[in-house]
């Protein structure tokens, strides 16, 4: 089907395939920071904002995005960066490849409730699976970013 | 300037990037329009392919190649990413007429895109004659039913292995008389215990991209831990020269084991060989669980016996392990089951066996631990058991039964133990958990048991006398390094641990090394990373290297000083004489004149290293479970891990690789299941079957770094990789027994089974 949408900000016009998930419509288009880890909705790696709110990728109909904004990791400015800092600085991306998903959802998540608790952060992202880490380190990254105006 | 970089948190050299989402791995750098390989796998455990017809197949639009077992070279070998010769037998083709499990492949379809080859997938029509299969692992040693009968299986080496009794490798060693030990002991105790098949679940599945170069050469970009052995192994069962295959390793999303075997390497190379077009294969998460490789499922036999005293006079280990299909790293895990746990009771007698079978199930391969992990559990949970049969202290029985550095290790091949802080690790770990105090059982306010346990592990840093790694290391012509490194980095981190190794030799900021990731065609050779080698034997080859270009640097600076080498040294600014703070030539001008007339002399090292013995890292983990007696559901509710991995290369890297091997190994304890229908098909095919721990699932879990000095590591350090995922299995059985008095000798322990447990148990006191 013929489709506009937004990636980025950017607009996108041209014709999606009728069974052409997000994430393959996405890194089709060379948007190659959305990695696969599973396609069955299953671990997080995929992660992407539709309209501002996270969603699968994996499964997620492409055709479903017409007329969306979609953001990526590139879409996100300085503070996906900043974010990949504090996670580094714990050593806790190690591998990371479900870094790009994690970082989406916690980005959300920030959004959503800035002052999340670290059981609300655990709880948030507990369908981002990592398989190096242990996950520790990575929550005490999440916390020092999200509490990083208070540390000022 | 002194910098130091040896004990310093550096992020990971690739950290801005990953987190970026950087298009850095095999899938995000693979040529445009590769052609995309699917593969046709068998339904069934054990079959002949009588008839195949790919001619529908080939009417779809869009497909290049259908490839059967016809098309194949006749060439056998292993998908094991082992040193020539490999110690596993060579039984497999690329495709056979005899396929041996449920998920084998059975056709490689290439087409230009995915759709058209999952659509040219439906129209091959396979006439299979189906036979029986051994499905279950403790009935394929001399079953009816041979799974591999080919003429031209071969071994390398011995093995200890008979193909026509399904026997892929057998094991024997022994110390000492342990028949006549067991007379002597006051106590002995025995059970069987029984571990699964894990999947290794990296996040990224195994891929692999082949294109042909301007030389007409087969170049491979692949996930791999092993890419000079791919290069070696695609070389020959291609029937290709090794100068026509060029082995490039990108980012790479995880491993642990899983890609130490080629299991899409060979079949993107020989489409890319047949058809000459770029192609890639990406494994899906569902064939990543039911067609790639996992942890050897084994049984365990252990019989302990000690006396009054607390000591362990004799150990017995029987092992049976499932190999699976294919007989890939059955052999080296078969030795680590027993000479990675009975060593650390330094005072028994042993007898040691293992027997690995064909089963028409998934092929087993390496996954972290490598047989330690299962022989921890078996050989630390009787350990437990016999601790409190004898009324003495877990932690304190481990403390009288250890070996102390200096004493010989009849069960860790003879080797003289040169360094351990095990002692102190159990010590200290006892102090830290307030052990003592928590020993005794309590009642929580929402009527759960809680209660810990305790054990420690040993692994080793390489395999001695046989892998060899290199290093290169030059100075550029503006003052900055290339550490060009044969060690695959896989998310551990060891580019940067082996770029400060280098950086503190040459006493120059980790940022002006700049490490280069795989290529066959110009890293120096490296076996790969496995056996928990980067740090210790590939580190070890960095250090010298360094050495050795800091002896030219600092003999090219004194030249032209006019001044003697002795009297100089270097840092990251230059060479300074020892006498006079003024006389000084910085490296940006001496690397300049380095690469000009009339003084050039580009300045490279390179140094080998092959250990000779490999080192045992140390740990003692305790855990603290919560049982609900009215479920069975446990919770780990807090875990500490005391660790002796010799000196710290990079703590917050190290500290990462400790817990992600501690949560593993929870999830090997409580939650990993692979489960089998009765025709051996995997039931568990995607992470909402196979249960991997989430981050609701784990405890705090707190690492200490015993301060150790290891005097044949670089710097002191030792591995730190394997070792961490061994001590949760024991120690949480450990704790559900302390809890509940449910001895749990099969992992994982399931919520319903200590349900029954305590069912049986409250029959019983009625």
């Amino acid at each position: 089907m013929t489709a506009e949408l937004y990636i980025n900000d950017c607009k996108w016009k041209g014709i999606i395939e009728p069974d052409a998930t997000l994430l393959e419509f996405l890194r089709s288009n060379g948007y190659y920071s959305v990695k696969q880890g599973c396609d069955s909705c299953s671990c997080g790696i995929c992660t992407v904002w539709v309209d501002g709110f996270p969603v699968l990728s994996c499964k997620y109909p492409a055709c479903r995005a017409a007329g969306k904004r979609i953001t990526t990791i590139e879409g996100t400015g300085s503070s996906a960066n900043l974010l990949g800092m504090y996670l580094s600085a714990e050593g806790a991306e190690q591998c990371g490849y479900c870094s790009p998903g994690l970082i989406m959802t916690v980005l959300a998540l920030e959004k959503e409730n800035p002052d999340a608790s670290e059981e609300e952060v655990e709880t948030y992202l507990a369908g981002n699976l990592c398989r190096c880490s242990g996950y520790q380190l990575q929550t005490a990254g999440i916390l020092k970013y999200l509490r990083r105006k208070n540390n000022e | 300037m002194n910098e130091q970089s040896v004990g310093c948190s550096f992020p990971k050299k690739d950290a801005e990037a990953v987190t970026a989402g950087a298009a850095v791995y095999t899938d995000d750098i693979a040529p445009e329009h590769c052609l995309i390989i699917k593969l046709l796998r068998s339904p069934y455990a054990n079959a002949m392919i009588e008839s195949i017809d790919v001619s529908k197949a080939y009417e779809s639009e869009g497909v290049v190649c259908v490839l059967t077992w016809e098309d194949v070279p006749q060439i056998r070998f292993t998908y094991a990413g082992q040193c020539y010769p490999e110690s596993s037998p060579y039984d497999r083709y690329i495709l056979e007429n005899h396929v041996r499990y449920i998920g084998d492949p059975v056709a490689i379809v290439a087409a230009v895109t995915e759709k058209a080859a999952e659509t040219a997938l439906k129209k091959i029509k396979v006439k299979y004659k189906v036979m029986d299969a051994v499905a279950d692992f403790e009935k394929a040693l001399d079953s009816s039913v041979i799974i591999h009968s080919e003429p031209d299986y071969h071994n390398n080496v011995p093995i200890g292995g008979d193909p026509c009794r399904n026997l892929i490798c057998s094991h024997y060693s022994d110390y000492g008389d342990a028949d006549s030990a067991f007379e002597s002991c006051d106590v002995t105790l025995e059970d069987t215990f029984y571990t699964k098949a894990n999947a290794q679940a990296m996040m990224e599945t195994f891929r692999t991209c082949a294109y042909y170069d301007y030389q007409h050469r087969l170049t491979i970009i692949s996930s791999t831990q092993v890419p000079f052995h791919c290069r070696r192994i695609i070389a020959m069962a291609l029937n290709l020269p090794q100068s026509k295959v060029r082995v490039i390793k990108p980012r790479v999303g995880g491993g642990f084991g899983a890609k130490q075997s080629l299991v899409t390497e060979v079949i993107t190379a020989f489409v890319t060989n047949k058809t000459g077009r770029p192609s890639k294969l990406i494994l899906s998460r569902k064939d990543c669980f039911t067609a790639s490789n996992s942890r050897h499922q084994m049984r365990l036999h252990v019989k302990m016996g000690a006396t009054k005293d607390g000591i362990v006079r004799a150990i017995e280990l029987d092992v049976l392990a499932n190999g699976g299909a294919y007989g890939e790293q059955s052999y080296p895990t078969s030795l680590l089951v027993g000479h990675k746990t009975i060593p650390l009771y330094a005072h028994a007698a042993y007898k040691h066996k293992a027997e690995f079978v064909y089963t028409n199930l998934m092929p087993a391969g390496a996954y972290r631990g490598f047989g330690a992990t299962q022989g921890c559990y078996a050989v630390e949970t009787m350990a437990n058991r016999m601790a409190h049969v004898l009324g003495i202290d877990a932690a304190y029985f481990r403390i009288i039964n250890i070996p102390a550095a200096g004493e010989k290790m009849p069960a860790y091949f003879g080797d003289v133990l040169l360094s351990s802080k095990l002692k102190r690790c159990i010590e200290t770990g006892c102090q830290r958990f307030h052990w003592k105090e928590r020993c005794k059982p309590k009642e929580t306010e929402n009527g759960r048991i809680r209660a810990v346990g305790m054990a420690i592990t040993m692994q080793g840093s390489g395999v001695p006398m046989k892998d060899v790694c290199c290093a290169t290391i030059h100075l550029n012509d503006t003052g900055f390094y290339t550490l060009q490194i044969g060690a695959a980095d896989i998310g551990t981190g060891c580019d940067t641990v082996l770029s400060q190794i280098a950086a503190q030799v040459l006493e120059c900021s980790i940022n002006q090394i700049i490490p280069e990731g795989v290529d066959t065609d110009h890293s120096p050779y490296d076996k790969g990373s496995y056996a928990s080698s980067t740090t210790y034997v590939s580190g070890q080859a960095v250090m010298e290297a360094a050495l050795s270009l800091k002896e030219k640097i600092i003999q090219e600076g004194a030249a032209r000083l006019k001044i003697k080498a002795e009297d100089c040294w270097l840092d990251g600014q230059g060479v300074h004489s020892r006498n006079d703070e003024t006389i000084f030539i910085s490296l940006k001008d001496l690397s300049e004149q380095l690469v000009l007339k009339p003084d050039c002399d580009w300045l490279t090292a390179t140094a080998d290293h092959c250990c000779i013995y490999s080192a045992p890292p140390f740990m003692a983990g305790f855990a603290e479970v919560e049982v609900d007696r009215s479920t069975g559901k446990v919770l780990v509710t807090d875990f500490l891990g005391v660790i002796d991995c010799g000196t710290v290369i990079n703590p917050a890297l190290a500290c990462a690789q400790a817990q992600g091997g501690i949560v593993q190994g929870i999830g090997m304890a409580l939650y990993e299941d692979t489960e089998y229908t009765d025709t051996g098909k995997i039931r568990n095919n995607s992470f909402f079957q196979y249960r991997i721990p989430t981050r609701k699932d784990i405890p705090h879990i707190q690492i200490i770094f015993e301060p150790a000095y290891e005097p044949t590591g670089p710097f002191g350090a030792k591995s730190i990789g394997e070792v961490v995922i061994n001590t949760p299995c024991p120690a949480i059985t450990d704790a559900i027994y302390n809890a509940v008095g449910v001895t749990a000798s099969k992992l994982p322990v399931k919520a319903e089974d200590i349900w029954k447990s305590l069912n049986l148990q409250n029959k019983d006191n009625n």
